[in-house]
């Protein structure tokens, strides 16, 4: 599969990623090598084989619905690149 | 007291706190000095002098007392990518420049519980992506080691090629680093020390900068076996904060080294005879099979027909995994922030800005594995193929106990010399990778040089939580190896 400009600006889109005009043509070479590379795997027969879901097996454990952390709001937000009136704060978002 | 003490094991500085020959201070006020005159080879991301000097008082104090842990008073590095409280953490990557976690990951939490000092945060490829730490925001760790007769900087290996670096070049006693497709084991092998992955599930991945979470497990870094043993035991454990950490014992696995592989089965997995491996890798995995068997375990040829496809299937799942993980950098919680006129371009500008190259790389191809259409023929074509490589792991537990391969297809690279091609990066993790699809563990081990004089590691794998016989295997491995090269100082300051 090779990707063409359109679709890796399609894409930079959904990652939220800025990617300038100039740049989509390189990348889209070089993301189909990569993907020219993975595409040897349709050499692999993979009819009947179930998909990994965990490389060790184990049950997921149970615990007690119960709160055991919470009340930390200013821990929360310390790292905050801007904040107000104690939440997150960002650029208007509704006219 | 000692001549020198950074050159101590953590195995012998431990006898000597405990004997009193020297304190902690003493230990890390060495090493502090040490590190200061490396700067050039670029380890750290963030020396933590003042906190090493108090952790050591701390511990001495415990000392005094008869209070102390497993590794109380053992100065450490620690791969940047674990949380530490109070302590910057980037990830190699300027979109967490500023951040200060405010807690402290499980596994720095053990290793400061045991009564580890910590030195400082050490440098690595940007989020863990890549294989020689030229993907750090912080530029590049060096490899202290360089070519016989050539000058020229020479990559520690990665992602966690600081902690690989600090180690070799005697400025930390161990490390913790983190280990998604090799980023352990390659380093280990680039810079000659011993670098351990253990079991997925065997540590806590809890407060660890998420890469790829199906992959991702931390391990130590150290200069013997012994002394891997003896860190991995203190970062090792059960967590309830970690869906992932399976709740089982941890063994003492300084015992585990009986010296005795007679009688053991060792495979040898004939699928890593990669095209174009150099004859003096072939030379080494040949040395270390007759190293075992000459310690009494018996040689067994074994075949794992899908470990071709491990590579390739490691290049949807772990892009995949890092689209989703890393989606929480967006400039609104922590981190770097560009500013934009509406929050969907203040996203994307701090993205763009916040990411490297090989970063921006990964997420584009793992959004596109997982966008609408191609799901099936990417991300769950590679689990099945992932279901197989562990199928082949599996059978060959039937008739072996562990697995001998050397570590990488080469010894370390030139600086510079392979970052502008992503696949030939990509393929210095072909014989590590698959332990990492099944979730096994796997340690390197310095076993020789390469003609110009770089560190080999030769590579041993084993069953799910048999760990204890991979150390065992190893410590084996190292004693016939007895390698005992070491860098030539070249750095600044170098004693």
């Amino acid at each position: 599969m090779s990707l063409d400009k359109a679709t890796v600006a399609h894409i930079a889109k959904l990652a939220r990623i800025r990617v300038d005009e100039v740049d989509l043509e390189p990348l889209a070479s070089e993301l189909s090598g990569i993907l020219k590379w993975i595409e040897q795997l349709d050499e692999v027969d993979t009819a009947g084989v179930e998909p990994m879901t965990s490389a060790v097996e184990t049950t997921l454990r149970w615990r007690a619905d119960a709160v055991t952390d919470g009340d930390c709001r200013d821990k929360v937000l310390a790292n905050a690149p801007q904040t107000a009136e104690g939440y997150f704060a960002v650029p208007k978002v509704i006219e | 007291m000692t001549a020198d003490l950074t050159e101590l094991t953590v195995g012998s500085a431990r006898d000597g706190l405990d004997k009193g020959e020297f304190t902690s201070r003493e230990l890390t006020e060495a090493h502090l000095r040490a590190i200061e005159a490396a700067a050039s080879l670029n380890a750290f991301i963030l020396p933590t002098p003042h906190r090493a000097l108090a952790d050591a008082d701390a511990s001495d104090a415990r000392r005094a007392k008869g209070e102390q842990g497993a590794l109380d008073g053992i100065p450490v590095a620690i791969k940047d990518l674990f949380c530490t409280e109070g302590v910057p953490t980037t990830a190699g990557s300027r979109i967490l420049e500023g951040f200060t976690p405010p807690y402290e990951s499980t596994v720095t939490a053990n290793l400061r519980s045991a009564g580890a000092v910590m030195l400082g945060k050490t440098n690595m490829d940007e989020f863990a992506m890549g294989s020689s730490n030229e993907t750090s925001y912080f530029g590049p760790a060096l490899n202290p080691w360089r070519r016989a007769g050539d000058n020229r900087a020479v990559v520690p290996g990665g992602s966690s090629g600081g902690s690989a670096a600090a180690v070799a070049a005697r400025l930390a006693l161990a490390a913790a680093g983190s280990d998604t497709g090799g980023s352990i084991r390659q380093p280990a092998s680039f810079t000659g020390t011993v670098g351990m992955k253990p079991t997925y599930g065997r540590c806590s991945r809890w407060g660890m900068v998420a890469f790829a979470s199906s992959l991702d497990q931390a391990g130590p870094f150290a200069r013997s076996v012994g002394d891997a043993a003896i860190v991995l035991g203190a970062m090792a454990g059960y967590d309830e904060k970690d869906a992932t950490c399976v709740d089982v014992a941890v063994p003492d696995y300084e015992a585990a080294l009986t010296g005795d592989v007679a009688g053991l089965r060792i495979g040898i997995p004939k699928e890593y005879r990669v095209d174009g491996t150099p004859a003096e890798v072939e030379a080494l995995w040949q040395q270390g099979i007759a190293w075992l068997r000459d310690a009494g375990a018996k040689i067994v040829d074994v075949s794992l027909p899908h470990t071709r496809y491990a590579l390739p299937a490691y290049y949807i799942v772990a892009p995949a995994e890092a689209s989703s993980n890393l989606a929480r950098y967006d400039g609104v919680r922590y981190g770097l922030r560009v500013a934009g006129e509406t929050l969907e371009e203040m996203y994307e500008a701090t993205r763009a800005e916040g990411f490297g190259t090989e970063v921006r790389r990964r997420v584009l191809i793992g959004t596109y594995v997982l966008s609408a259409g191609y799901y099936d023929a990417y991300y769950l074509k590679a689990q099945k193929v992932r279901t197989l490589i562990k199928q082949d792991f599996v059978d060959a537990w039937q008739s072996v106990d562990a697995l001998l391969t050397p570590t990488t297809p080469t010894a370390a690279f030139g600086v510079g010399e392979r970052i502008d091609d992503p696949v030939s990066m990509y393929l210095n993790d072909i014989l590590t990778v698959p332990a990492n699809m099944a979730g096994l563990p796997g340690i390197s081990v310095p076993a020789g040089l390469s003609g110009d004089g770089l560190p080999l590691g030769l590579h041993v794998v084993g069953r799910a939580f048999d760990e204890e016989t991979v150390l065992r295997v190893a410590h084996v491995v190292e004693r016939a190896a007895a390698f005992d090269s070491r860098p030539e100082p070249w750095w600044d300051g170098a004693p």
